[in-house]
C-alpha cells in the first residue's frame, strides 16, 4: 500500500507524444519503475517504453466465454432432457443442434461482459479520487491534448530533487509535484 | 497508398480532396488535438441549447406519446386492437420488429466489423451509429413483447426456476430470439458505454457547470488516461469488437430462422440468413445516413464527417443492396426450380396477387432506384440525394418485411383458410410512436453525450506520429502547431 500522505510523485507535462515516449524510455533506462504515462488517446509506444505488454483481459474474456457456453448449453440440456421434457413432433429430447444458438449467445454474452467489466476492474475503476487530479495542469490536458509522465514517490530511486532534475532534462512544459 | 498524381487542377482544387489519392479526406486538414476536442465537446458543454433542438425534441416527444397511448390501450383491450388475425397472425408487430432491429445492425457493423478491418474512417460515425443501434433495439423490443399477447407475463420467456415448474422450449426459434436479442442489446450497451468512458473523462475535465462535472465525473468512472489503462481498454475494445462481429451476424440469422424454420412457402429457404443480414446492414446504413446528414449540417461537423464518409457508406449500401437483389432473384428462381406448386403459387401471388403492389414498391425502392444510381460517384457525394435515398431504402426495407410476413401467410396451403391482412389505426399509431421515441432518444443523446468519439479522432491526426530519439521533438512540435 503506497503512503497516503506527502508527495505522490512528480508530474512532467509534454506537448507531443514523441517527447513523452522519449522521456519514458530514458526514465526506464535510468532505473525508474514506478511510473505511468497519461495521454488523451492510447499511445502504444508509451506502453512499450513502460515495458507493459500483457494484460489479463483476453484470459478473463476466454474464461467468461467458456463459462457462458457451459452455463447456457448445460441449462438447455438439463431443462429439455430432465427438467421439463417435452415431446415436440417426436424429436429427441437431446436435440443438440437446436441448442447451439442460445448456447452460442450466452458464450458471447458472458465473454463480452467479462472483457468489459474485467477491464474496468483491472484498471481499478471506478476510482473517482486520484492524487493526480490535484495537479493544477493535469485535468486541463490529460484528457485533451497534453502528454504526462508521472514518476511516483514510492519508487526506490525517487528523490524530490534528483528526479526533478532528471525530468527537466527532457525540456517538459512543466514539472509539478503532486500531493496525495 | 496510391501514388497517382493530382487529378484536379491545382488552381481550383477542393481542399477536402487528398491530392495523393483523389479521394475526399477522412478528416479536414488543419485540426489538432485541441480543436477536435473543442469541436465535439462544445456541442455537449455549450450553455446554448439550440431552439431547433428543443423544437425537435418536443415534436419527437409528441409523436412518441403514440407508444404510450398505443401500449396502454393494447394492455387494456388486448392484441385484438391490431390487425393481426388468422391467417395473418404476425402482421405489423413482426414486420416492425425485424425492420427496427435490422436498422440497428449497421451500428454494430460500423463499431465492430470495420474496427477489425482497420477502417479508421469509421471512427467519426462510430459513436452515433452505436447509439442508433441501441435506440433501434429499444424500439424493436416493444413489438414482440406486446405480440406475445400478455406482455406482463413476458418474463415467462426467460429460463428461471418457478413454482409452476415450467421451462422454455429450446427447440423453438422464438426462444432463440429471446437469447439473441437480449444478448445483442446487452453487449451493444456495454460496448457503447465502454467506448464513451474516456470521452466522459474529457467532458468532466472541460465542464464548467457543477452538475455537468458531477454527471460526467460519475460516468467517466474516474478515467485519467493512464497508459496501462489504455492498453487494457484497447484490448477489451478489440475483444468486444471480435465478439460483436459474430453476434451481429447471428442475431439476424436467428431472426431469419423465425421464418426459415417454419414450413411455410416463401419462408422455408436456406438463403434467408445471409439475405436477412445483408438487408439489415443495407437499411442500417440508410438510417446512419438519415441521421448523419442532418447532424453534420446542424452541428457544423463537415470537417469530421466528410463526404468521404458519405461516399463510403453509399458504397456499403451498394454492396449490401446487391446482395439483397441477389436474394430476391434467388427467391424467384427457386420458386420455379423447386418445382413446388406452393412455392410457385406463393411467388405468383406475391407479385400479381391482391397485395402485388407491395412487392413492386419493394422492387422500386430497394433495387431499382438505389442500385442504378449509387454507381455514380457524383450522386454518392450529393448530400441531398443521399438523404432522400436513405428514406427510399428504408421504406423499401420495411416493405421487404411486409412482403415476407404478409404474402406468405395470408394465402397458404389451403384455399379455404385464405384471408387477408389489414393493419388498424393502432398498428400505425404504435409504429409512428416508435419513430418519435427513436428520434427523442437520439436527440437527447446528441445533446448529452459526445456524438463523435474524441479519443478515436485524436488517433487519426498526423500529430500522433512518434519520432524516436527525441532530438527532433521540436520539429514535431512545429509540425503539430
Amino acid at each position: 500500500m503506497p503512503p497516503r500522505e506527502g508527495v505522490y510523485g512528480l508530474l512532467a507535462e509534454f506537448n507531443t507524444p514523441s517527447e513523452l515516449v522519449h522521456a519514458t524510455e530514458m526514465a526506464h533506462r535510468a532505473g525508474y519503475r514506478r511510473m505511468e504515462c497519461y495521454t488523451p488517446y492510447p499511445v502504444e509506444e508509451a506502453a512499450e517504453a513502460l515495458r507493459f505488454h500483457k494484460t489479463g483481459v483476453p484470459l478473463m474474456c476466454l474464461v467468461g466465454g467458456v463459462m457462458g457456453l457451459i452455463t447456457g448449453y448445460g441449462m438447455e440440456v438439463w431443462v429439455n432432457v430432465w427438467g421439463y421434457p417435452l415431446n415436440i413432433a417426436g424429436r429427441p429430447l437431446f436435440s443438440w443442434p437446436a441448442f447451439v444458438i442460445p448456447g452460442y449467445e450466452w458464450t458471447i454474452l458472458f465473454a463480452g461482459l467479462s472483457a468489459a467489466f474485467g477491464m474496468i476492474a483491472q484498471n481499478g475503476l471506478p476510482q473517482l479520487y486520484h492524487p493526480l487530479f490535484n495537479a493544477p495542469n493535469f485535468r486541463d490536458g490529460a484528457t485533451t491534448d497534453k502528454f504526462f509522465l508521472c514518476l511516483e514517490s514510492h519508487d526506490p530511486q525517487f528523490s524530490p530533487l534528483e528526479t526533478r532534475a532528471f525530468l527537466e532534462k527532457f525540456s517538459p512544459v512543466s514539472v509539478v509535484e503532486v500531493d496525495h | 497508398m496510391a501514388t497517382q498524381g493530382p487529378i484536379h487542377d491545382p488552381a481550383n482544387v477542393d481542399p477536402m480532396i487528398d491530392p495523393r489519392t483523389g479521394e475526399y479526406a477522412v478528416l479536414a486538414p488543419g485540426h489538432n488535438f485541441k480543436s477536435v476536442t473543442q469541436k465535439i465537446a462544445g456541442i455537449v458543454l455549450t450553455d446554448h441549447t439550440p431552439w431547433a433542438w428543443v423544437g425537435g425534441l418536443f415534436l419527437a416527444a409528441t409523436i412518441a406519446t403514440g407508444v404510450i397511448i398505443g401500449v396502454t390501450w393494447l394492455v387494456l383491450k388486448g392484441v385484438g386492437i391490431w390487425g393481426i388475425t388468422i391467417p395473418g397472425a404476425w402482421g405489423f408487430a413482426i414486420i416492425n420488429f425485424v425492420w427496427w432491429i435490422g436498422i440497428g445492425h449497421a451500428g454494430t457493423l460500423i463499431s465492430a466489423i470495420l474496427l477489425l478491418f482497420k477502417q479508421t474512417w469509421r471512427n467519426s460515425i462510430n459513436r452515433f451509429a452505436e447509439a442508433m443501434t441501441i435506440f433501434a433495439v429499444c424500439c424493436a423490443g416493444i413489438f414482440p413483447l406486446l405480440h406475445v399477447g400478455r406482455p406482463w407475463l413476458g418474463y415467462w420467456l426467460l429460463p428461471y426456476p418457478n413454482t409452476m415448474n415450467l421451462w422454455p422450449q429450446f427447440r423453438s426459434p422464438l426462444a432463440w430470439d429471446v437469447f439473441a436479442v437480449s444478448t445483442y442489446a446487452t453487449i451493444s450497451v456495454v460496448f457503447w458505454y465502454i467506448g464513451m468512458i474516456p470521452d466522459f473523462g474529457t467532458l468532466r475535465d472541460r465542464a464548467t457547470l457543477p452538475l455537468a462535472k458531477y454527471f460526467y465525473g460519475m460516468l467517466s468512472l474516474g478515467w485519467r488516461g493512464s497508459t496501462r489503462h489504455w492498453i487494457r481498454y484497447e484490448s477489451a475494445s478489440l475483444l468486444l469488437a471480435g465478439l460483436s462481429t459474430p453476434l451481429v451476424l447471428s442475431v439476424h440469422t436467428t431472426i431469419s430462422f423465425d421464418f426459415a424454420v417454419a414450413a411455410m412457402a416463401g419462408w422455408h429457404t436456406t438463403i434467408f440468413p445471409p439475405y436477412f443480414v445483408a438487408g439489415a446492414v443495407y437499411s442500417g446504413f440508410a438510417m446512419v445516413l438519415t441521421l448523419a446528414i442532418p447532424i453534420r449540417k446542424f452541428y457544423h461537423l463537415e470537417d469530421l464527417v466528410t463526404l468521404r464518409h458519405l461516399d463510403n457508406m453509399a458504397k456499403v449500401m451498394l454492396a449490401t443492396g446487391s446482395i439483397v437483389a441477389y436474394g430476391y432473384g434467388m427467391e424467384v428462381f427457386m420458386s420455379w426450380y423447386s418445382a413446388s406448386h406452393w412455392e410457385f403459387f406463393m411467388m405468383w401471388n406475391r407479385m400479381f396477387g391482391p397485395m402485388g403492389w407491395a412487392y413492386w414498391i419493394l422492387i422500386l425502392t430497394n433495387l431499382a432506384i438505389p442500385l442504378t444510381t449509387l454507381w455514380s460517384r457524383k450522386l454518392r457525394v450529393n448530400v441531398l440525394y443521399l438523404f432522400c435515398l436513405s428514406f427510399v431504402v428504408n421504406i423499401g426495407m420495411w416493405f421487404e418485411r411486409f412482403v415476407i410476413v404478409v404474402t406468405s401467410l395470408y394465402r397458404d396451403y389451403l384455399p379455404s383458410s385464405w384471408g387477408t391482412y389489414r393493419a388498424t389505426k393502432w398498428d400505425y399509431i404504435l409504429f409512428l410512436g416508435t419513430w418519435g421515441m427513436f428520434t427523442f432518444l437520439f436527440l437527447l443523446f446528441a445533446r448529452l453525450a459526445p456524438m463523435i468519439p474524441m479519443s478515436e479522432i485524436r488517433m487519426m491526426l498526423p500529430q500522433t506520429k512518434i519520432r524516436h530519439g527525441g532530438e527532433d521533438a521540436e520539429v514535431v512540435v512545429q509540425e503539430a502547431l
